[in-house]
């Protein structure tokens, strides 16, 4: 079946996303609907970080927009955003042919690696507030970061077993690639030309502005630092009250998905708060090291689900 | 002879890895076969980012046959003895060992084992599996399927497949059977991944390194490197330009590469307002690309050099074009901080009186960064730093107006966009802006220098400003550390307070500064106690200096080791009260060095030793110091006259002249004491039975201690 035009990946933004989305649910893929929480990466969504988790087999694919507070630039900087989308792919176990099927999905959306210079270069993966680490890559096209690939091998605190293989596509970066605009604002978003056309800038500028004000200037720390600290609170109780109580009725972990929330909006608050530049290089690691205590115990507890592969008694 | 082709064949392998990774795959293998009586002719190893691959030529095709006599019972023995005996040996029955016979032990049997070699394909076999699961990569990971069992293979990327053949030269090789957690070896590798990306069978390395270059892989790192420097410097030079080197830049880009194809890019002359350093900075790190530079003029052109890994069906046009979009998108990056860091800050857009630096420093203050959550923030440590080179500038010969200035900008710009970004440009931006906005020359040098010596090959800053700057800076830093005992132990100095007193040390002694260090160490704790956030030493004052001083010393002692100097001699200098001027303390051990390596010296050494040793013991013994002035009535010997002549005058000439600072002069009066001591010990015995005339021969002993001790501390005096 041949796409119309307006959703060829090579003009069209949203194109794009469809592409994708199709080539991996021709995969085995579960398409999912991105996390309705701010997160700051697409590895937030517990369709990565829990499912990651525990010995059952699992295939997913799903855009997740993502927000880094810091990176906003008030719309002034043609490539930087304080948020933006990734597309994200995540397969446990990693397939033995997980990097050819990462070149077919780049040739799905219309890079000719016979024309173009891909590349495999070392970046092993961290993130330090979920407690974990991966190896892998920074995929490059002509000298430009189009993907993160990663095989975790450790989340919350855990070793991942089996492993599994995560794809991380920067969106916009990569429809700029494709649709050659060296402007994020000027990216056709739906395809269209003339009137109908609608640009990235036309459905996100005014948003740019807004919230680098809102995280650089306005954004009420007080309220963010409480914030920051009931959200802990309430996960910590979550955690407790939801842990299986043995010999009683509950044989599983009644609540790690709620209390995994709290632990993504504190990471959020926590980003907030350093892009107002109110937390110290010292006092960084010490709140890095509070959200990275909530990801462990949200582990965890995941662990002790059904999900996480615990058995009901 | 047979040879041995080994590749183990991955996903990309980190650039950084790879040559120590080939490297360690020869030394494993070629150790285990000799290990196991297989010595070879040559052996090398190769990388590429997909494949390590090991070359072994001239092995034997099997093992050494061994033989090996066991000693077994005397004829005779019980049959448990025999029957033992034939199990240990491995023998069938009694008739298969031999009899010797020794005069003294009569006869007895002996079991001939012969084991005979094995092939070193069974060998091999069973080596490489236990070399590969154990292989040493910096860091390794699980993978696949497999990775849900405990003890799955790890290897830096997911391992593919292994080639493994050996044969001679002359006929086919065999393949080397053997399975790695499922991974079986065989005779097909792969070739480049888009290029020739279909399987090529190999059957040594001769054919193997053929049929790689036609599958598009070039498997010699040198010559993938030896590829992009001749191609760069060409196209370079067909455009007029010049190729800006860097190995580090070309040992990485290799390692990138199986088939380096080098293309020119190019970016908008406009970028070129920026600081070179801050283009050189953005192209390679975030691009692994090479600058150009004009060699008439020496600065850089809008061009540059990349390293594909294809011959692209277009002639690599779409890849120039791809690299320098992104080129351009980080230099408008770069661009953008550069302006913006230079423009008024919103929060100040009312302070005129503040220039765009001086509003940086305002936004570092009020944001209260932490400098560190003990030490208080980062405009705490500049009202430190501003005050302590205020004191400083005079000694240093600096403007104190000057200095002060340059010490109040110095940090900056840690808090503009660029230094956010590019951290390792600290210093660097600081004074390009502050010459922007008008700085006086030296304000703005300082900002830079004063971070200045960053290592042992680092330049010095000499300009009387920057040194004023670099020193407050540094003897902040070391006394705030120390004040909250975060002191380095051994390999961890998180915050690098080795290479701070270095750079002091450096700065002092190589600019000829004299500086009472004791001083500034304690004025900059009081400094430290005038701010808010910063809080009161957790040691005592006292013990920090003394602490501190010691620190500087074993500082000193390394410092004078790498310069070949004569360091044993620091403590015997450092041992006198007061010594805080590490000029004058290094003078002082050169001059000290000079005159023990005279007859002189040594002879005087050797009396000062027995002076010192017949004092000790005595003083055990006796349970009393003789420390007392000696008494000239109870001199029984001209010798001992003379020595307490001589010892007068060279306590009141080398007090003299060390408060002179004539340290040769110093020597030259203990130079004169070397006969009267030498007479002293051939002429007169100090342990005598008159008890007062011993006592007053032990102060006279004593006088010779404290008399030396006017130039330094000979008891500390090594060799």
């Amino acid at each position: 079946m041949q796409a119309p035009e307006y959703l060829n990946p090579r003009r069209s933004f949203q194109g794009l996303i469809l592409t994708l989305q199709r080539f991996w649910a021709e995969r085995g893929c579960v398409i999912l609907q991105p996390y309705d929480m701010e997160v700051g990466a697409g590895t937030f969504h517990p369709a990565t970080t829990l499912r990651a988790l525990g010995p059952k087999p699992w295939r997913a694919a799903y855009v997740q927009p993502s927000r880094r507070p810091k990176d906003g630039r008030y719309g002034e900087n043609p490539n930087r955003l304080q948020h933006y989308y990734q597309f994200q792919v995540i397969l446990k176990p990693n397939p033995p042919d997980i990097q050819e099927l990462y070149l077919q999905s780049l040739y799905a959306i219309g890079i000719d690696p016979a024309v173009h210079d891909i590349r495999f270069v070392e970046d092993d993966w961290e993130s330090p507030t979920l407690g974990a680490w991966g190896l892998g890559w920074e995929c490059w096209c002509d000298g430009m970061e189009v993907s993160q690939f990663t095989y975790f091998q450790q989340v919350a605190g855990f070793e991942c077993a089996p492993v599994a293989g995560e794809l991380t596509y920067g969106l916009e970066r990569l429809a700029m690639y494709v649709q050659g605009v060296e402007n994020v604002y000027e990216l056709n978003f739906n395809g269209r030309e003339g009137d109908e056309k609608v640009t990235y800038g036309d459905v996100f500028l005014q948003a740019e502005e807004e919230y680098s004000r809102h995280n650089f200037e306005f954004a009420d720390t007080e309220m963010l630092f409480r914030h920051f600290r009931d959200a802990e609170a309430e996960c910590k109780r979550l955690l407790a009250a939801g842990e299986p109580d043995g010999g009683g009725n509950y044989h599983l972990h009644q609540m790690a998905l709620p209390a995994y929330d709290q632990c993504i909006k504190a990471s959020h608050v926590f980003n907030l708060l350093d892009a107002r530049g109110v937390i110290s290089v010292t006092e960084r690691q010490s709140y890095i090291l509070r959200v990275r205590e909530l990801a462990k115990a949200c582990g965890a507890a995941w662990l002790k689900t059904e999900g996480g592969g615990a058995a009901a008694a | 002879m047979p040879d041995l082709l080994l590749e183990l064949f991955s996903e990309e392998i980190p650039a950084r890895m790879q040559r120590r990774a080939a490297d360690d795959l020869k030394a494993l293998v070629t150790n285990a076969l000799v290990d196991r009586g297989l010595t070879y002719e040559g052996a090398r190893a190769y990388a590429t980012p997909r494949r390590l691959t090991l070359h072994v030529v001239g092995l034997p095709a099997k093992q050494p046959d061994l033989r090996e006599e066991k000693k077994g019972p005397r004829v005779g023995s019980p049959e448990a003895a025999v029957q033992g005996f034939l199990k240990s040996a491995g023998l069938a029955s009694i008739d298969e060992a031999t009899i010797q016979s020794d005069p003294k032990k009569g006869e007895f049997y002996v079991a001939v084992v012969e084991r005979p070699g094995r092939a070193t394909p069974a060998v091999l076999a069973e080596i490489l599996p236990g070399i590969i699961k154990t292989f040493p990569w910096p860091k390794s990971m699980r993978w696949g399927a497999a990775s849900a069992e405990p003890g799955a293979l790890r290897w830096v990327r997911p391992l593919h497949s292994i080639v493994c053949t050996f044969g001679p030269e002359t006929e086919i090789p065999d393949v080397v059977r053997f399975e790695v957690d499922g991974i079986v070896a065989s005779d097909f590798t792969r070739g480049h991944r888009f290029m020739s990306p279909d399987l090529v069978e190999v059957r040594r390395f001769d054919d193997y390194v053929s049929s790689l270059e036609k599958a598009k892989v070039i498997l010699d790192a040198d010559r993938r490197k030896e590829i992009i420097r001749t191609e760069a410097k060409n196209l370079a030079f067909a455009r007029g330009l010049e190729l800006v080197e860097d190995d580090g830049l070309l040992e990485e880009v290799a390692g990138l590469v199986e088939w380096p194809v080098v293309l020119v890019g190019s970016f908008d002359e406009e970028f070129l307002d920026i600081p070179a350093e801050v283009v050189r900075a953005t192209i390679r790190a975030n691009q692994k690309c090479f600058v150009l530079r004009d060699p008439a003029t020496g600065r850089l052109a809008n061009k540059f050099i990349l390293v594909a890994n294809i011959e692209a069906k277009d002639g690599g046009a779409a890849i120039a074009a791809g690299n320098g979009r992104v080129v351009r998108a980080r230099l408008s990056d770069a661009n953008f901080f550069w302006q913006t860091d230079r423009r008024p800050l919103p929060e100040y857009h009312d302070r005129r009186d503040l220039k765009p630096l001086d509003q940086r420093l305002e936004r570092l203050k009020a944001l209260k960064v932490v400098f560190h959550e003990k030490l208080g923030t980062q405009g705490e440590r500049v009202a430190r730093i501003v005050a302590l080179a205020k004191q400083l500038a005079p000694l240093v010969g600096a403007d104190v107006a000057r200095a002060e200035r340059a010490a109040s900008l110095a940090k900056a710009d840690l808090a503009t966009e660029m230094v956010g970004e590019f951290p390792e440009l600290q210093g660097l931006m600081g004074r390009y802006y502050a010459a922007l906005q008008g700085e006086d020359p030296a304000v703005a040098a300082a900002i830079e220098d004063h971070y200045k010596p960053q290592g042992p090959a680092d330049r010095v800053p000499t300009d009387p400003v920057s040194v004023a700057v670099a020193l407050a800076d540094k003897l902040d830093t070391l006394v705030g550390f120390w004040s909250i005992d975060e002191k380095p132990t051994g390999s961890k100095d998180p915050y690098a307070l080795r290479r701070a007193a270095l750079g002091v040390i450096r700065i002092l002694l190589e600019g000829s500064i004299r500086l009472p260090l004791m001083k500034f160490l304690d004025d900059a704790i009081v400094m430290g106690k005038l701010t808010d956030g910063y809080r009161l030493p957790e040691m005592p004052r006292p013990a920090v200096l003394r602490d501190l001083l010691a620190f500087f010393a074993d500082r000193l002692k390394v410092y004078l080791r790498d310069q070949g100097a004569r360091y044993d001699l620091i403590d015997a200098v450092f041992a006198l009260e007061g010594q805080d001027d590490l000029l004058m303390i290094v003078r002082r051990v050169e001059a000290l060095g000079r005159f023990l390596a005279t007859e002189d010296g040594e002879h005087l050494l050797v009396g000062y030793r027995r002076a010192a040793n017949i004092l000790r013991i005595e003083e055990k013994k006796d349970g009393v110091t003789y420390d007392g002035t000696p008494d000239p009535a109870l001199f029984a010997e001209e010798e001992e006259r003379a020595l307490a002549a001589a010892l007068a005058a060279v306590r009141r000439d080398a007090s003299a002249a060390i408060a002179a600072e004539d340290f040769e002069g110093a020597m030259r009066v203990l130079a004169t004491l070397r006969p009267s001591v030498d007479a002293f010990f051939d002429k007169v015995t100090v342990n005598v039975d008159a008890a007062a005339l011993r006592a007053n021969r032990l102060k006279l002993l004593n006088a010779i201690r404290v008399a030396t001790r006017e130039v330094a501390d000979f008891s500390k005096v090594e060799g």
